[in-house]
């Protein structure tokens, strides 16, 4: 009935589904965990209340983003043995260690001081607050070093030898496997994004409040001008950054995996002098052409090779079984890039009505903002299928195929967990991001209730009597 | 060089005792609250569950932690032995991340909503329930042993070996264990009726699980021969009886303290021991294997500079880990306030 391609592909599938879903949350929390941190430090030092109120609303949504990151990573951590056992059995020397160091350096330093900054302020008292506050902002940041040490080096592998009787990829130098060729751009790329993705949800947070009341301005809380304000910051700084730090990715791409950047730019064909840069087009492998193709003359030797002239070599000079397929990367490149200039254009934008003292007041800028609040979930959804995708047929690149790294998998069995899979996340992550929208569509008051309180015991219902308890300080 | 052959081989083991170490303290962690999830199917809707849920709320995660690294550990330490073992308990590992899943986003959602809180309790209580017979069902299919093709380096069995009725009785024997563990856990935390019925329950529970040990040490050593010959040759027999005698007086203290002596936290703390020398007996049985008969913890090892790199991370990191998790149960020791929801 089924045969092993057919296994395989489901296991891809699976994979692709998982990973993308528990990505969303650390994109988000890596970035909250840090924002958090900050608020924290800002209410211990100015004894600004407001400061105080954005802690304990965004900690609530926090609370609930980061349980589904940690359930959604135990998975994770065990689809590599379930579906893709031969290159755990293969590449596990290798990437084993660091992997076992993101769960002993930020793992547990993350779930270990959870508690204590949720629910902790008022047992520990502030320092240590402020230190359980720090430690898992720092933790959320060590996971992603790890996790993007081992996914690098699945791309630009170093740093190893191949056993000749087993196959496994043994390590000669971790050193070179941890900071391999394109783990620094990697990870600055990433960690960027994963900022950038919370300050557009905190922003169109803020633009959605700021629109409710636009005729009613005294009824704005000073928090949400705040954090207004805050998320522009991010935006206008982090947005042009992220640019720069992609060009530079993409550089180094070019360098490691040529395949992937033409699948990128959808370069069919070879340029001697000068290869265009293609805005759009319709990539066609099987004839290996882009059709209707719409470009700008020798820009991407510009951006690549940083000269007009420059020649690029194209998919004509790679066999056709070790190309990626070219129309997902080529897509998923485009809208992730669209993305990032959409995300300068809001930072230019909010500069300049800044600078003309007309931030709050510009319900244009605030529509904008709040139909951007999504846009950095999907650019590193994006990213990611360009990077992965782009990477194929190889998971360990140039030395291990993805169809000899799968587990002696039964179709019926993967189709059934996918299955499972698909139904559970659906439903229990939609729950929990409408619980997140709903805590959303609340504008930050200002006498924000704490997390204990809100949901106590059946006595205090859920998100009403925001005014009766909490007289001082405490989480 | 039979020095470093002397050193490669001491790696090796005292991986496989870190290995054992995360799973044990995972065993006995998780095994508290997944157990508290259990019960609350027997406990009415209302503020008592608030209160079991709360009584685990701070640490549920960092308790977790540990599986994460039993599995990474197991893939980092010996990739082999992970790449068999999974594929062939596909099943059952699905069914506990699953379960995982719906238990562990409980502990949140279930506080977000007034009119679905029924649904994330009966999430609660069945993804604890499933997670707990599935890795009782994992641990009994792997001592009854996996089918390796050795030359392939991979699992050869089929999708249904897991399936017997060893595995299933080693899936109920570790929910009433588990549950065991929550019971006296609620014992030392609450006060009042909710602590008067826990006492009950532990009392039951207890001699479920002892009973459930005591099969279970009965019917492993005929799974395979190297089990018999282990436990029944030679003086092991008299280590066998000593370990039984010790479980017992360990049983025999946790009832005593239970009911009569109505102590707090000693009965958890002998149910505990119980699990620790049931746990150990396991690793008796099985050791040098990592895959019961196939594949020693020599023939899964990763390579030894990968050990080293990663002895030095866990000599450091694993005591600081074990200091601030100890500190963070610190922090939220004593009996639970009914008016001090964590949450
Ligand atoms: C907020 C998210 C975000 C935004 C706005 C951008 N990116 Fe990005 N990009 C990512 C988030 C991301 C990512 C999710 O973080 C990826 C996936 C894997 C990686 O390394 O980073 C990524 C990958 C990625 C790659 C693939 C590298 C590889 O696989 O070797 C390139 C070439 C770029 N990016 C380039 C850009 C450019 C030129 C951008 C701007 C116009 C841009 N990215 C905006
Ligand atoms: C978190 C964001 C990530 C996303 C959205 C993502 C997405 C994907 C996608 C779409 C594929 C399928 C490619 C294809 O089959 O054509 C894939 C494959 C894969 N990725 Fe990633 N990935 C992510 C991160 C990672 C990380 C951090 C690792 C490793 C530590 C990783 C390891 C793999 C492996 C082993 C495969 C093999 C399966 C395959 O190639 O089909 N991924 N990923
Ligand atoms: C295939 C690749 C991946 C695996 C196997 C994996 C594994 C895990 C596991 C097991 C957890 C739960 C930890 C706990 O118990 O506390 C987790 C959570 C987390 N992961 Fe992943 N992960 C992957 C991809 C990524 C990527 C690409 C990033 C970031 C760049 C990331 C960042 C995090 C963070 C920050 C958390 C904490 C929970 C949260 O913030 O939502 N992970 N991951």
């Amino acid at each position: 009935m089924f045969d092993n391609a057919d296994a395989i592909l489901l296991a891809r599938i699976q994979f692709a589904f998982t990973v993308s879903f528990h990505f969303l949350f650390p994109a988000f929390t890596i970035g909250l965990a840090s924002f958090l941190a900050v608020l924290n430090g800002l209410w211990l030092w100015t004894k600004d209340h407001k400061y105080l109120d954005l802690f304990r609303y965004w900690v609530k949504i926090f609370a609930l983003a980061f349980a589904m990151g940690v359930v959604s990573g135990i998975v994770m951590s065990y689809q590599f043995g379930t579906n893709w056992s031969a290159f755990s059995d293969k590449a596990g020397p290798v990437i084993g260690a660091p992997m076992a160091y993101e769960v002993l350096s930020a793992f547990f330093l993350e779930a270990g001081f959870l508690g204590i900054m949720l629910f902790g302020r008022d047992r520990v008292g502030p320092t240590l607050h402020m230190i359980a506050c720090a430690a898992v902002a720092g933790g959320t940041a060590m996971s992603a070093f790890w996790i993007l040490s081992v996914n690098s080096w699945m791309h630009t592998p170093a740093g190893f030898e191949i056993d000749a009787v087993t196959g496994q990829f043994l390590p000669t130098d971790f050193w070179q496997v941890i900071f391999n060729p394109s783990f620094p751009y990697r990870l600055m790329h990433t960690v960027t994004a994963a900022y950038l993705t919370t300050a557009f949800i905190v922003g169109g947070v803020a633009a959605l409040h700021l629109l409710r009341h636009r005729h009613r301005r005294d009824k704005v809380s000073p928090a949400t001008r705040t954090m207004f304000s805050m998320a522009m910051w991010m935006a206008a700084i982090f947005a042009p950054v992220q640019i720069v730090l992609g060009d530079f990715h993409g550089i180094n791409t070019l360098e490691h995996q040529p395949a992937k950047v033409m699948a990128m730019e959808g370069h069919f064909e070879s340029h001697e002098a000068g290869a265009p840069l293609y805005l759009f087009g319709i990539p066609n492998q099987d004839e290996q052409r882009l059709d209707y193709a719409i470009g700008i003359p020798k820009l991407s030797s510009l951006i690549l090779k940083h000269d007009l002239n420059a020649p690029l070599a194209g998919l004509d000079t790679i066999p056709r079984e070790d190309q990626p397929p070219v129309a997902i990367v080529f897509w998923s490149f485009r809208i992730m890039v669209a993305l990032g200039f959409a995300m300068l254009g809001i930072g230019v934008w909010s500069l300049w009505a800044r600078w003309r003292g007309m931030l709050f007041d510009s319900p244009m800028l605030h529509r904008a903002a709040l139909a951007m609040a999504p846009s950095g979930l999907i650019a590193v959804l994006a990213g990611w299928v360009t990077t992965e995708v782009g990477r194929q047929p190889f998971t360990v690149y140039g030395y291990l195929r993805t169809a000899d790294s799968a587990a002696p998998l039964d179709a019926a069995a993967v189709g059934a967990s996918l299955i499972a899979f698909i139904i559970v996340y659906f439903a229990v992550f939609g729950a929990g991001t409408y619980y997140i929208l709903r805590l959303m569509g609340r504008a930050p008051s200002s006498n924000e209730p704490r997390l204990k309180d809100v949901t106590n015991s059946p006595t205090r219902t859920a998100g009403t009597t925001p005014a009766q308890q909490h007289p001082q300080a405490g989480e | 060089m039979p020095i470093a052959e002397g050193v490669s081989f001491d790696l090796t083991v005292i991986w496989a005792f870190i290995i054992a170490f995360a799973v044990l303290v995972y065993v006995v962690l998780d095994g508290f609250d997944l157990g508290l999830g259990m019960l609350f199917a027997v406990e009415p809707e209302g503020e008592d569950r608030d209160i079991m849920m709360n009584s685990v709320a701070p640490v549920w995660d960092g308790n977790e932690t540990w599986l994460v690294l039993g599995g990474g550990g197991l893939f980092a330490a010996f990739p082999l032995a992970y790449a068999l073992i999974l594929p062939a308990l596909y099943a059952p590992i699905m069914a506990m991340l699953l379960a995982l899943i719906f238990r562990g986003v409980a502990f949140e959602f279930r506080w977000r909503t007034k009119r679905w809180r029924p649904v994330w309790d009966v999430a609660f209580i069945g993804g604890s329930a499933v997670a707990a017979l599935a890795q009782g069902i994992t641990l009994g299919g792997l001592l009854q042993g996996i089918d390796v093709d050795k030359v392939a380096r991979e699992y050869s069995g089929g999708w249904w070996d897991w399936l017997t009725p060893f595995t299933l009785m080693v899936g109920v024997a570790v929910m009433v264990g588990y549950a065991l563990l929550g019971a006296t856990w609620l014992v030392m935390k609450t006060s009042g009726p909710l602590q008067e019925r826990m006492r009950k329950r532990a009392w039951v529970l207890g001699v479920g699980t002892v009973i459930f040990m005591g099969v279970v040490s009965l019917w492993t050593p005929f799974l395979q021969d190297g089990y018999y010959s282990r436990w029944f040759g030679g003086w092991n027999i008299v280590l066998a009886a000593g370990v039984g005698a010790a479980v017992l007086a360990l049983a025999f203290g946790m009832f005593t303290t239970l009911v009569v002596r109505h102590h707090d936290y000693w009965p958890f703390l002998c149910a505990l021991g119980m699990f620790i020398l049931g746990f150990a007996g396991l690793g008796f049985s099985m050791f040098p294997y990592i895959v019961p008969v196939e594949v020693t913890i020599w023939e899964a090892a990763a390579p030894r500079n990968s050990q080293i790199f990663m002895l030095v991370g866990a000599a450091v990191l694993i005591p600081v880990i074990l200091a601030y998790t100890a500190y963070s149960y610190w922090v939220f020791r004593g009996k639970m306030d009914p008016n001090e929801g964590y949450h």
